[in-house]
């Protein structure tokens, strides 16, 4: 009984505490880092997109709201040729992200992505694209992968030999 | 009492009572914030009163559902029976000398028959809903509102002894001497617990739960038959307070710097304030532990308050 | 059966199987990659290693490859020994050494063996810190994507193209560390088979080009149970799904039928489903400007269809239930079966043996049991593809025994019998009008006219001795034949005769069945296969009526306003000049297709019709056996199934036949009752109202991603899924998890296992049947203790005609089927139109190689470009039927210089 009385005593005293709300459209969260915001899709240092359509992102969500379509250019190089997030749907639980072997799709601290209309909350790739390597500068996914693409053959990648000669009779 | 009269203070009583119901709800969403340190809403006007338009507007202006395996009648008329009762409950509230809607001479057994009929809207909206959250929410509403009916009557003979009166008019100009808090404080707490119970106000809100039942009797309400029901809650918070007021702290009584109707507002003010901070702090106690609460301690305080009271009348 | 202990469990199995199939058939999770269940073991990737120990005593044991390990009784090993454990996760770290970071854009991520087996054996970590060796890739034609840096040296691929497929042009080059995989030059792959390396190779070396196209992750499709409509054979695909296009075709195990493998046609050829050409509208002549829609359409043709002067014409293409419809809907008298003449002799000619004949005709599975093969003019790699297949497995049979007997090694140490065979093969023997893929492994062949091979058939029939007449003026050598064919066939235990429209001769399935019979009567457990050229050739055959020419007749006679052609292009089937002709008479023509075709030209009203992709039904495949396919999704807009078109039609034109007639089920169960042959024909499938704990078999897996964004361009809020009322599967990933019945398997999918080699999973026993028996009901059986009703009738030697060629039908697997063609890829392996002749006609008609040659054929006049082969006879001329391009049906036909 008394714990109770203390608590509501304790509670009234709250009202002289400091508020800890930010009065937000005039004063700013400052937002982590790593907070889980807009989603994006990055690109390579070189400026290419990352995203090379593997549909892993797709498979993480859990609100299946990221569709896409793979396809490839002619020196093969794989994009999207769609990407879609349906962010009415998004959850921002980041999984996309950490599913994401080429560091393409990042979660952005920025929140701010309210529309009066619903449909413009689905977002094509052209609205997700950013001209910016996001939080990991430097990764480049095609420069550690096995394929060959333009600018970069076989053996070209780091930690690959030069191909093999099958010819050769050497050991 | 002139007819004129009459109506203006029933006007008057009903204006002041469904502007207070709904002002609550802003004040409520205020105090919470100020003692939970937050600002609550401060947007739509200034201080964000105009939540109060704005939720009302909202209320108004929702679609009115009413689920297609809902028994539509019952449905319906669950939520006007809360409202009705506790405005009929007001009707014996002395607000000031003479400003009264009816001065009964059995006031006190009136309200404690209304405030019982408030009952049947938990349990018919919940039977009605046809949904199993519905259903259980209106179960344990019945079973915790007859319980606390009991002691929050016995709790009562006390002023009753002592005033020997049902008429609440009666009541207030028998506290002239002290009010009734004093001699009756065991009888106070009781009825201050069964009135936040009667009301299935935080900690009491057994009936809603919403963290176990969804919102409990009302999950299938939308709208304005919501709004009744959310509206009957801030009403009878109003009334209880009213009543603690009236029964205890000598109703419109006080120095007479200020007019009588001023006094009783402004108690009745502090006891709709100390419901606000219950809800701020306390958690929700389990079923059985209410229950428990209720017959095992408060019953049998309530008695022995009642034996007590009635003995030192007797003596004195 | 033999006992034997898996970590102190004690388990009764089959003896002489190996340790790693047992272990898989007993549901352990055992890795490996170079054993496969349909190529054996070779004991090259020493990833299934277990402990193996002498008896209860020893707790030392030793590391035995479980591949390589006949099961014995008493056997003792353990699968999660500890040492063998890490031995395993070694292993697989041996092979990651090299495996480039690859996953996120290889085609085989999320179904690939090496993942799985990868995750099974816990490697998770790189320990191998230097570089990757990389390889350079090869273009492998358009249905095989190459990328051999991923490879891991299972040698599966060699393995299943050379020695299993008898492909030629893929081997392994250089040595050590450095083997490659590949043809000794960039090229297209050959074998008709080549797709099966996609599913064969454990990991994203061959990966499916057309998938690549439109790639999607195997959790992202929406697939159903399919059967393959690219020849009379019926293989059970799996066809899969996603955005509105069909993307994938995989082979869907069936123990009788086709097994684990598929030909490129039946791979590559779906891509018609997607093709622009599609037919997605209503249409009706003369009300072009605008859309229509269905309830219109059927309004409109209302009153069009009087009864009597409507005909139908069905479709061998087109499934049972559409065809059965369609009979009702005109009533049996004004049905008419649309298959060109040539065709419906020989249906109605095939069906006749196999109902009244007493010989057996085999599943593929069984024929590749078979230790004698005899072809009679049937060019099986390009006719009926996976029982060539069969063939060559059956053609190993002889020689593999002699292998086992004398060497006691079990059949499956693939590398082992393999080298005792060396290049022997069982007695196989071809007769044909031109040389056949499978010549190579044949012990004689002999290429000839078709009807030369009627005679030499029925020569060897003669010898047998079934009670006909012997064949006149035949040669030396055609005698000598006759009797090596009939000595080797009396040497077998399980001969097997093939023969089929491949040449367009009913005398070469009627000598067939001869042989067959005689055989049989000799006491031999004979089969006979005869090949039907479309899906449902024989299910038509089955369902039974009038010739096209009838019809042809009726409508030019006048006697006939309304035709309604079913899935059909009759310019396939009459020649152009009566097919314009019979147009001309018709007022309305009715055409339920998917495809604008000819046929669509002419057609006065089109009903859009679902493809096998956008429906249900069943066929019958050219064994008897009835297989249901299922709808893998909601045909889009007004696309819909022929039979519910043509039942609505009937709902409006208040048909009684069809009354009460509205889903799939109410279709099989009228068509079940309609006749004998087709009893039991509605229980193909569980009905649409089964379920399994409540719920229906969800087309999705589990993982299907992106539903609440892929259609979210066009409408933020979700479109409600599709419903299935006809079936008992959904179009979501909600329903039953578990295993389904076999005969609705949507895709094969076991925890751990994502790869096609989860099938282990759903078998009874590896390589044996499905769990709930192998789907699909065999409508025929042979009449056992029938007397056969031999056929006498021998045609004359054939002699060139002076001025004529016979035209003769020649058939490619890439080409002659009209659908498969709509398929870039397969269209890219389309050979151009052309005619054969025999170089000395050539020289006679004053015409060489690539030269033009004017022939005219019933009258009417055509242009082919000229190839010659000396090994076709003389006085012929080969025409490669159903190619784009070529105009002429109704072959053999002579054609007048």
């Amino acid at each position: 009984m008394f714990s109770l009385l203390r608590s509501m005593w304790l509670v009234f005293l709250h009202m002289f505490h400091k508020r800890e709300t930010y009065q937000y459209p005039e004063e700013r969260a400052p937002l982590p880092a790593r907070w889980r915001g807009r989603i994006a899709l990055t690109r390579d240092p070189d400026g290419g997109e990352r995203c090379v359509g593997c549909y892993l992102c797709a498979a993480a969500c859990p609100v299946d709201c990221i569709s896409l379509q793979a396809t490839e250019d002619e020196h093969g190089r794989r994009y999207p040729e769609f990407f879609r997030i349906n962010f009415s749907r998004c959850i921002f639980c980041g999984s996309c992200e950490e599913a994401c072997p080429t560091y393409a799709i990042q979660l952005l601290p920025d929140f701010e992505m309210a529309e009066y209309n619903r449909q413009n909350l689905v977002y094509e790739k052209e609205n997700l694209l950013i001209n910016s390597e996001g939080k990991y500068p430097g990764y480049n996914y095609y420069r550690v992968a096995g394929m060959a693409i333009d600018g970069k053959a076989k053996g070209e990648a780091e930690h690959e030999e030069p191909p093999v000669d099958i010819k050769s009779l050497l050991p | 009492m002139s007819t004129g009269h009459y109506w203006l203070v029933i006007g008057g009583v009903l204006f002041v009572i469904l502007n207070t119901a709904a002002g609550l709800i802003w004040l409520e969403r205020r105090m919470l914030a100020l003692w939970q340190d937050r600002y609550g809403p401060n947007r739509a006007g200034p201080f964000g009163l105009f939540i109060v338009l704005a939720d009302t507007i909202k209320l108004f202006f929702k679609e009115d559902w009413i689920p297609p395996f809902a028994d539509k009648v019952v449905f319906v008329f669950a939520p006007a029976v809360v409202v009705a009762s506790v405005l009929l409950s007001f009707t014996i509230i002395p607000f000031a000398p003479n400003v009264v809607v009816a001065d009964f001479n059995v006031g006190v057994l009136f309200f404690l028959a209304m405030s019982s009929m408030g009952v049947y809207s938990i349990v018919l909206g919940g039977w009605a809903s046809n949904n199993k959250y519905a259903l259980l929410g209106a179960m344990r509403g019945a079973s915790q509102m007859i319980s606390y009916e009991v002691f929050m009557g016995l709790s009562l003979m006390g002023v009753v002894i002592l005033s020997g009166s049902f008429n609440l008019s009666e009541i207030v100009a028998a506290q002239k001497n002290g009010w009734y808090i004093l001699p009756q404080c065991v009888g106070f707490f009781i009825f201050l617990i069964a009135g936040i119970a009667e009301t299935h106000r935080l900690p009491f809100d057994i009936p809603e739960a919403e963290s176990e039942l969804v919102a409990g009797f009302h999950s299938e309400y939308s709208g304005m038959k919501f709004g009744m029901i959310f509206i009957g809650e801030y009403m009878g918070i109003t009334l209880i307070s009213s009543m603690v007021v009236t029964l205890y702290f000598g109703g419109w009584l006080g120095p007479a710097f200020l007019p009588p109707v001023i006094w009783f507002v402004l108690k009745t003010f502090v006891f709709i304030m100390l419901f606000i901070l219950l809800r701020a702090s306390m958690p929700r106690p389990r079923y059985d532990q209410l229950m428990e609460y209720g017959w095992k301690i408060l019953f049998p305080l309530s008695l022995v308050n009642l034996l007590i009271t009635a003995a030192i009348k007797l003596l004195i | 059966m033999a006992i034997i202990h898996i970590d102190g469990k004690s388990y009764e199995v089959k003896e002489g199987k190996n340790l790693l199939e047992t272990c898989l058939s007993l549901g352990l999770d055992l890795p490996y990659f170079c054993w496969h269940p349909a190529l054996g073991s070779v004991g090259a990737c020493r990833q299934c290693a277990v402990k193996s120990f002498k008896d209860e005593k020893d707790t030392k044991g030793k590391l035995i490859m479980s591949c390589m390990e006949p099961v014995k009784d008493q056997l003792r090993i353990s699968v999660s020994d500890k040492e063998a454990a890490a031995f395993r996760e070694q292993v697989i770290g041996w092979l990651m050494t090299n495996h480039p970071h690859d996953c996120a854009v290889c085609d085989e991520g999320g179904s690939c063996h090496l993942q799985d087996m990868t995750v099974m054996t816990g490697h998770s970590y790189r320990n191998y810190h230097f570089s990757k060796r990389t390889y350079k890739n090869q273009y492998l034609g358009p249905f095989l994507n190459h990328e051999m840096n991923r490879c891991i040296q299972c040698y599966r691929c060699v393995r299943f193209y050379k020695d299993f497929a008898g492909g030629k042009d893929l081997d392994v080059f250089a040595a050590h560390n450095h083997v490659y995989f590949g043809r000794y030059k960039e090229g297209t792959l050959e074998s008709e088979f080549s797709g099966n390396l996609a599913e064969v190779c454990p990991t994203g070396v061959f990966t499916d080009k057309t998938l690549k196209q439109h790639y999607t992750r195997k959790w992202d499709m929406t697939y159903a149970p399919s059967i393959c409509q690219g020849c009379g054979l019926g293989c059970n695909i799996i066809a899969g799904e996603r955005y509105g296009s069909l993307r994938q075709i995989s082979s869907r195990y069936n123990g009788a039928v086709n097994g684990y493998f598929l030909c490129d046609r039946g791979r590559y050829g779906y891509e018609f489903v997607n093709s622009e050409r599609r037919i997605r509208e209503v249409a009706i002549r003369g009300l072009m400007d605008h859309a229509i829609d269905p309830g219109a359409a059927l309004q409109y043709l209302q009153d069009k269809l009087p009864p009597g002067r409507t005909i139908g014409i069905g479709s061998p293409r087109a499934s049972l239930e559409s065809n059965f419809v369609l009979q009702q809907l005109v009533g049996d008298d004004n049905f008419y079966l649309g298959m060109s003449d040539a065709e419906h002799d020989l249906a109605t000619l095939a069906l006749k043996i196999l109902k009244n004949g007493p010989v057996r005709t085999p599943s593929m599975q069984e024929a590749a049991t078979a230790d004698a093969v005899l072809i009679l003019g049937e060019d099986l790699l390009n006719t009926a593809p996976m029982m060539a297949l069969s063939v060559r497995q059956a053609v190993r049979k002889q020689p593999l025994q002699d292998a086992m007997n004398t060497t006691h090694v079990p059949a499956w140490q693939d590398a082992a019998v393999r080298e005792a065979m060396q290049d022997k093969h069982g007695p196989f023997y071809i007769l044909h009008i031109q040389p056949t893929g499978l010549d190579e492994i044949a012990t004689r062949t002999y290429h000839t006219a078709p009807d030369n091979i009627t005679r030499i058939g029925f020569a060897v029939s003669q010898l047998l001795g079934a009670p006909v007449a012997a064949v006149k003026d035949l040669s030396e050598e055609e005698q000598q034949l006759a009797q090596a064919i009939a000595d080797a066939l009396l040497a077998a235990e399980r001969p097997l005769i093939i023969a089929g429209y491949g040449c367009g001769c009913e005398g070469t399935m009627r000598e067939a069945a001869n042989i067959s019979w005689a055989l049989q009567q000799k006491g031999k457990a004979a089969m006979l296969v005869l090949t039907t050229p479309e899906c449902n050739s024989l299910g038509l055959e089955m369902l039974g009526s009038h010739r096209l020419e009838t019809a042809v007749t009726a409508v030019l006679d006048g006697d006939i306003d309304t035709v309604i052609i079913l899935e059909n292009d009759l310019y396939r089937r009459l020649d152009r000049h009566i097919a314009d002709q019979f147009f001309q008479h018709c007022k309305e023509v009715v055409l339920l297709d998917h495809l604008y075709n000819a046929t669509a030209e002419k057609a006065t009203v089109l009903l859009p019709a679902g493809t096998f992709a956008e429906s249900d039904g069943t066929l019958v495949n050219n064994e008897g056996r009835a297989q249901r396919f299922f709808q893998v999704f909601a045909g889009s807009g007004v696309v819909q199934e022929s039979w519910r078109w043509l039942l609505q039609l009937g709902a409006a034109t208040n048909n009684a036949r069809l009354k009460n007639l509205v889903y799939l089920d109410d279709v099989t169960q009228a068509l079940a009752q309609s006749s004998a042959i087709f009893a039991g024909i509605d229980q193909l499938t569980p009905p649409a109202d089964f379920r399994i704990a409540g719920q229906k078999i969800p087309r999705e897996p589990h993982r299907y991603s992106g539903r609440t964004a892929m259609l979210a361009n066009v409408n933020v809020s979700e479109p409600k899924p599709p419903e299935d009322a006809d079936t008992a599967m959904s179009f979501t990933m909600e329903g039953y998890r578990g295993e389904p019945p076999s005969s609705m398997i949507p895709f094969f999918w076991w925890p751990g296992w994502n790869s096609v080699q989860s099938i282990n999973k759903y078998q009874t026993e590896v390589g044996s049947s499905l769990h709930d028996g192998d789907s699909g009901k065999r409508l025929i059986e042979p009449k056992a203790n029938g007397q056969a009703p031999y056929f006498s009738y021998s045609p004359d030697n054939f002699v060139p005609l002076a001025g004529h060629l016979m035209l003769v039908p020649l058939y490619h697997i890439f080409g002659s089927e009209e659908l498969s063609v709509h398929t870039p890829a397969v269209a890219e392996r389309m050979p151009a139109p052309y005619i054969l002749l025999n170089p000395e006609d050539a020289q006679r008609y004053q015409v060489v190689e690539s030269h033009q040659l004017q022939l005219s054929v019933n009258g009417h006049p055509y242009t082919f470009t000229v190839k010659t082969d000396a090994r076709l006879h003389k006085g012929m001329a080969g025409l490669p039927v159903g190619l784009p391009g070529i105009e002429v049906v109704g072959v053999p036909v002579l054609g007048k210089l």
